[in-house]
This record gives C-alpha cells, structure tokens and sequence, in this order.
C-alpha cells in the first residue's frame, strides 16, 4: 500500500461504525417483483455484505481522463463533477475558486455536480478535512490541463504559436490580432479529450487572483430565500411517507407483534422483516396513527450503563488484539520518571456526545424496476451506494446514491441508515418513500461520539522541561494522540473497547479528547513547575509553526497582559492535526455560585495558504461555538440501552446566550501547501477553557463537560 | 380531516387536513413550502419559525385550527417583486450560515425582532434569537447580520 493509501486506511478505521443498524432477511416475493421471477441467489450470510462489499475496499484508482471532472458547456458554463459534497462547509464555493483559478474564469461560470454516484468519479467521503488537501489539487490539475488544450485548440485553429496567446476571462485571445474565442466557441459542448499525466503546472498561491481573496459563498441566495431543497424537502410521483418504530432499547429482540389496527387505517403498509418494522402511509398524519397503533412487545438485554462506562473501558481494553496499534514508544517513560523533579499522574474523562445536526437524517428511496435510487444527506455516498446494493443483495451498478447539500453532518453522516429504512419500505411498498428521522431518533440511534477515559502520566525538571509522558487512551481513538512537544521518553497508546454504544467518528475525531487530556495535563505541569503555561509550552516545542501560533493567539488576546485570579481568568491550548496548526485563548467568569461564562475566546489558525479567507473564518467561529458546546453542556445520558436526554431541552447545546467574543487570527501561508480547516480548529477550546476555569479558581476540572464546583 | 383555509404569504389555500395537524406539515407537505423546516418537533430549536399574525412561532406547536383565520407569513413570503428582504440581503451580506438548515428560522425570527424593535440592544437580540439553534455556530455572523438590517446599510426591498 502506497503512504496515500495508508493514510487513508487509517484514517477510515477511525471512522468505521461499530455495527449497522440492520440486517435484513428480505421477501422472496419481493425479489421475485424487482428480478421478474428469475433466478434467485440470496447469500444471506449475516454480518458479511456490508463488510466485504463496499466498507473494506478503500481505495479506487482515480481517473485520469479530464472529461471525467471538467466540462465546459457551448454556453461557456463549466461543470466541475465531484465525489465530494457540501453540507455547510462551503466547499461548493472554495472548489469553485480553486477552477476558477487555474482554468481562468469566473467563479459565476462554474458550477459543481457534487455526490451524484452516477455521474461523479468515485470517492472516498467528505471527512477527516481533506477535500482542500486532495481535492482541491485534482481540480486544479484537471482545470490546468483543460487550459492548456483550450490554448492549443486556439493555436491550432490560428495557425499559431500557442505561448502568444493568453487565457482570460473564460475566453482564449491573441495579443496581437485582438481576435478571441470563448471556451464554449472553442469546445462546442464537446468533451475534453485527455488523459492526464505528470503534473501539470499549476498557479502558486502567491499569484492567486481569484483562490485566496474572500469569496461569498456561491449559492447563498438559494439558501436565505427557502428555495434551496434538502433531501427532507424532496417530492417525488406517488411517493409515501415511512415511519419507523424504534425498540425501547438497544440491542433489543422482538417478542410479539401486532400490526392489525395499524393495517386498518387506509392506504398504510406494515413492513416487518426482522427485528425491522415500519410504516409507509400516504401522508405523515396516516403514518405517525399507524405507528402509535403498532404493538409490538421487546426484550432489551442488561447491558452498561453510563455510571459504570469508565471503569468498563479500562476493565475491556484491548480485547480484540487484531484492532490494537502498536504503541508510540521512545526512550524509556521509567528511566526518566525515575529522575524527574516535577511528576504527575492524571485520568480524564469525556462523555458521549452526539453531533445533533439540524437537518436529521433523511431519505427519498425509489425502485425502477431493478434499480434503486436514493437521495439522501450522507457525507459518503460511494460507501452509501456499496451499503444499499449490499443490503439489497445487488450490484453497485443498480444503486444510485444522490446527495442534495446537507443540512449539517459533523462526522455523523457516515453511514446510510435511513437511506437503507427508507429503501427498505419502498421496496416493500413499490412506491417511492420518504424517511425523515425524528429529533429523538437523530439523539438515540444516529451513531455516536465516543466517551473515553485517558490516564496521563508524566515527568519534567524543574526549570520546565518535560522528560516523561506516558499516556494511555481507552475508548475514545487515536486521532491526535501524539504530542506536539519534545519530549524524549514517551509511551502512546490507544487501547480499543467494544463500546456499549453504537459509536463512530465526529468533527475532528478523537482529536478534541486528546487535546483536552493532553493540553489540560501540560497546564498542570506548567503550574507545577511554576511557570507560564504558555511560556511553559513554548519551551516545550521547536515547531516553528505552531510556535507561530500561539504567538499569534497570545499577541491577540494580550496574553499575560491581565491575571488571572478572583473568579476571572485566562487558559491556553494548542496543537497540530490534520495539517492544521491551531492555538486558543481562553477567558471565563465564574462565580461563587459557580456559574461560568466564558467572556472571550481568541484561537490562531494556520493550515497553509488559504483558500478563501471569509469561509475558513465561518469554520473557525462554528467550530469555537460547537466546541464550547462539548467543552460545557453536551453529554448523552444512558441507562441499559436507553438514552435519556434525547431532545434538546435535556441535552444543551450552545445558544445565541452562549456566545462570547470571538477574535479570530488566520495566520495564512502561502508558501506552504493548503490543508482542511473544518475540524482542528474545536481541538484547543475545551482545555483552553478548562485551563482558563482552574486560573479564575484554582479548580482543576478533568471531566468533559467541565462542571465548575463539581470537585469542591 | 376536514376542508380548511389558510392565508399564507397573502394568499389563500384551500385544502383537507385533520385539524389537529400540526401547521409545519401542512405547510411542508401539503402545500409544498419547504422553505420552513423541522428541527425537533418539540418548539426547541426554531427551524419552523413562521410569522402569525407579525409574531414568531414555532409552526410545529402550531395546530391547523390554531392558524385559521390567522395571516402567516414564511421565508417564501418575505421577497418582493424578486427582491430579498433586508434582513435576507443582511443575512447573505454578512454570509450568516453555514449549512443554511437553520437560516429559514433565523430570519424570520430576526424580521419579527426588527418589526417590534427597529433598533435592537445585544439583549434583545439574545433574547429574540434565544430560541432557534445554529448547530455551525455562525451566531456572531447572525448577529452581525440583524445589526446590519437594523442600520438600514443592507440592499433589498422595503421590510
């Protein structure tokens, strides 16, 4: 496997979901429906399609031929084909930028077919902050070859040397004659032609015009009219509305079953296979009667708890040997604790959280004979498509997997649960259906957060330097597990849990657990070893980049300017992932009833050249608000395969009175290459925060959501 | 169900719905005004906030009977002769969202603000605001934006 491929192996094994939310026996008849009674092979080995089909196979060559991404229509509009898809990040727009830059048009001339399985090479997902790494330079290879041949295509047409003319403004013109040609006059409609090889030359930052200038997000008009249609927004001929009846429980059985007063309303389809049972109705009011009419009787085996998670982690570490990484180990952690001056040993905890986006998950399911089509919010459609046609028992090539952008995901929209219910029931129902996930069914059976519990353990001089760390995550992943700090005698290791719940990757993956435990542990050394905690860090690191940072966040913020202290105070964090380089500032209140407020938060974010300014700074200010969020009041409660907070007014996320000052520094380097921005930039706030807590009131909170007065 | 007659953005719809029906639904999947969305059903996060009567309330509390008679206004209601309203120039200006779910509740609870208090304080646009949830955490942009509209400084129709 190439170092590319690695990387992204790992990268998605942090993100797999621990187990689908069904299996299905299917309906001969049904199969006879979609097939025309022909012949009939069920492989129905549970558990084993959606693993072999789709989920295992990481990696697909990605095509060279430009007419697979770019084509520019007679008109002059360029269409941009992409597995890639928006759902807030603004991608639609920054994707757009980067074409317009190399192909040499306007922003307005291009538009973007994103996470349309049938027509968009395939990929991977929208996740772990590479469309800017990975699909940005694709496109603008793709959009630098294709200005080339328009350049050559002019050429040859004039009968002259291609290097005398010039490519503007989407039209190809000479100099010398004044005579111009269009894109559009050039290609007629007709597609590009070319295999890509090599590396094309492509603009560097420091002579972009278009990428790197702030830019308006593209479509923003379709949005703040109404007028853009999400997946839930959908209509379709004959369509009906599916409802699906959730088991009290997780990891419950079916006992009985009684779907007689439900079948009685009319025009309403029960569907059971399984463990599964739904609805279809003509209209939502016929299907939420045939849904409370359903009775069905469930067995919920005991199971863990949230009270007894922790101690569960520690007690089941490490129980599938297959899934354990080898540890990051230098020097040796005993040695140097044996001669450290400053020694400390530290667990912290995060809870499980849920991503709550706005929009729920969502699906419009249709069946033409035997194929399958399926708009749905996912941020993995190619893997989505592999899920149905394994689901389903057919080839990938009979599913269309559609994504109309998204009304949010966070990481939480990996898989395609409510694209295979809804699937599920317009099969059964032979019309297209409509699946919309409850709020109470987006909190209990999306998948979540992980909790975990990491145990730090740590040596340093006294004049600051850190010479021992060891330290051990259970639960919550590796992301970000490393250290940014030079510190010689280090012991790493995450140790795997088969986790009570269903739970998989979320904005910036375990990096924000890691970041708390480790950036609220080097706070504790740095007031060990009394010093400055960001002096203390500075010292700690030779890494210029990140060194660049936190002097920009101090600098902002007036870093050591106020002290802190009396119920007021001030913390830093900071740490490098995902090729992002970030540093927050901190400042709370808190009083003696120990209410908290944080005042201000000042982060500086540097992920190489910038792409587009004004929606990197949207990210930024998202992701300190979402952070806060984990860092103060999110935490899902269970008892025994139950949730018990699954609405908002129980599970708190930040509001407009949450809101503090945001001061943000991008700190743009052009010179370097461009990285993601959608996830590092929430790793600093919950340890700036709780760094920030124990400078105001000498209380050092340990647990996320951080709780001020719990320990007193 | 039972025939009803709602006025929505002016207009007069004539259709059949159970009168307990929730307004949200009738609006979304009756109607086909999609522009309002659900959120949580529960009134807890604002994505279905239309104007009855000038005043923001949550369409998936609203009962249809609780409606009737009543002028509605919804996102798709607010432009003129294709013209945004200065609270959606506002909101596009200052690029107030991210994924745009929320954006529908957020300006109509900004316009309904801005009608009662043409020159909102932060407080009051906390407390007007307090309600809808942006889970991308663009409030410092929504803020800004209903400050824009509020100072006149954004191009659109007349409010």
């Amino acid at each position: 496997m190439n170092p590319m491929d690695l990387e992204l192996t790992r990268e998605l094994k942090q993100h797999e979901i621990n187990g689908d939310l069904h299996w299905f026996a299917l309906d001969r008849r049904e199969f006879v429906r979609l097939f025309g009674g022909g012949l009939l092979v069920c492989a129905c080995v549970r558990g084993l399609p959606a693993q072999e089909s789709g989920r295992a196979r990481t990696t697909h060559e990605l095509p060279k031929d430009l007419a697979a991404w770019l084509h520019i229509g007679e008109d002059g509009q360029v269409t941009i084909l992409t597995g890639k898809v928006e759902m807030g990040q603004n991608i639609r727009t920054s994707l757009a930028q980067q074409v317009a830059e190399e192909l040499h048009v306007s922003v307005e001339s291009i538009s973007l077919t994103m996470g349309d399985t049938d027509l968009v090479p395939w990929d991977a997902g929208t996740f772990g902050s590479r469309t800017t790494p990975t699909m940005g330079p694709q496109l603008r290879e793709m959009a630098a070859t294709a200005r080339e041949m328009l350049l050559a295509m002019a050429a040859r047409q004039w009968q002259i040397d291609a290097s005398t003319l010039v490519a503007e403004d989407g039209r190809i013109s000479d100099p010398k004659t004044k005579r111009s040609l269009s894109y559009g006059e050039l290609t007629r409609g007709q597609k590009l032609v070319k295999i890509v090889e090599g590396d094309p030359t492509l603009t560097p930052a420091t002579e972009w015009k278009v990428a790197g200038q702030p830019a308006h997000k593209v479509d923003g008009t379709a949005f703040v009219s109404g007028r853009h249609q999400y997946t839930s927004d959908l209509r379709r001929p004959g369509m009906l509305y599916g409802k699906i009846l959730r088991p009290p429980g997780f990891r419950a059985k079916l006992v009985s079953f009684d779907d007689s007063a439900a079948k009685a309303i009319s025009g309403v389809t029960v569907v059971h296979d399984g463990d599964f049972i739904g609805v279809t109705a003509p209209d939502l009011w016929s299907g939420d009667q045939a849904l409370s009419k359903l009775k069905a009787q469930w067995n919920v085996p005991p199971q863990i708890s949230e009270r007894e998670m922790f101690d569960y982690f520690r007690k089941n570490a490490d129980a599938d040997k297959s899934e354990l990484e080898s540890p990051e180990v230098s020097g040796s952690v005993s040695k140097a604790m044996a001669s450290a001056e400053i020694k400390l040993a530290q667990t912290y905890t995060v809870a499980y959280i849920q991503h709550a986006p706005l929009e729920p998950r969502a699906a419009v399911a249709e069946w033409q004979g035997e194929k399958l089509t399926v708009w749905t919010g996912t941020q993995r459609p190619f893997a989505v498509r592999d899920e149905l046609a394994a689901t389903f028992r057919i080839p990938t090539e009979q599913v269309r997997v559609m994504v109309p952008d998204t009304g949010s995901a966070y990481g939480g929209k990996h898989t395609g649960d409510a694209a295979v219910e809804a699937a599920r029931l317009a099969k059964a129902a032979g019309k297209p259906v409509k699946l919309v996930w409850t709020r109470e069914e987006e909190f209990t059976w999306a998948y979540f957060r992980p909790s975990g519990v990491i145990d730090v353990k740590s040596g340093a001089l006294r004049d600051g330097t850190v010479t021992a760390w060891e330290y051990h995550n259970y639960n919550s992943g590796p992301a970000a597990i490393g250290t940014p700090y030079n510190i010689a005698n280090k012991l790493i290791q995450f140790h795997p849990v088969d986790a009570p719940l269903r739970q998989g990757s979320y904005r910036g993956l375990a990096a924000t657990a890691n970041h708390f435990a480790r950036e609220s542990h080097m706070d504790e050394l740095a007031h060990a070893a009394g010093m400055d905690p960001l002096q203390f860090r500075l010292k700690n690191t030779a890494n210029d980049r990140l060194r660049a940072v936190y002097n920009a966040v101090a600098e902002k913020a007036g870093w050591g300017k106020q002290k802190s202290g009396a119920g007021h105070g001030f913390g830093v964090a900071g740490g490098i992932e995902k090729g992002g380089y970030v540093a927050t500032i901190a400042e709370v209140e808190v009083d003696s009833k120990h209410s908290l407020r944080v005042v201000r938060v000042v982060e500086a974010f540097e992920c190489g050249a910038v792409v587009n300014p004004n929606g990197l700074q949207n990210q930024i200010e998202g992701s300190i608000i979402m952070g806060l969020g984990g860092a103060l009041s999110e935490a899902i409660h269970f008892e025994n395969g139950r949730i018990l907070n699954p609405h908002f007014a129980e599970y708190r996320v930040p509001r407009f009175q949450h809101l503090p000052q945001i001061d943000v520094v991008l700190v743009d380097r052009k010179d370097l290459p461009s990285a993601g921005a959608g996830e590092t930039p929430i790793v600093g706030v919950a340890p700036a925060v709780a760094n920030a807590i124990f400078a105001a009131t000498g209380e050092r909170l340990r647990a996320m959501p951080l709780r001020a007065g719990e320990t007193s | 169900m039972q025939a009803a007659v709602l006025t929505i953005n002016g207009k007069q719809y004539r259709f059949t719905a159970p009168p307990d029906q929730r307004l949200l639904w009738i609006l979304r999947e009756t109607l086909g005004l999609t522009g309002t969305k659900y959120g949580c059903g529960e009134g807890q996060c604002g994505a279905c906030t239309v104007l009855i009567e000038g005043k923001p309330v949550r369409s998936c509390l609203t009962t249809l009977s609780a409606a009737v008679g009543k002028q509605i206004v919804t996102i798709e209601g607010l432009e003129r002769d294709g013209a945004l309203h200065p609270v959606q120039q506002a909101f596009l200006q200052e690029e107030a969202l991210q994924c745009g779910y929320c954006t529908s509740g957020m300006i109509l609870s900004a316009v309904a603000l801005l009608n009662r208090k043409p020159n909102p304080t932060d407080d009051d646009i906390t407390g007007a605001m307090n309600g809808n949830i942006c889970r991308c955490g663009t409030y410092p942009r929504i803020v800004a934006a209903i400050r824009q509209a509020a100072q006149g400084k954004s191009k659109g129709s007349a409010a």
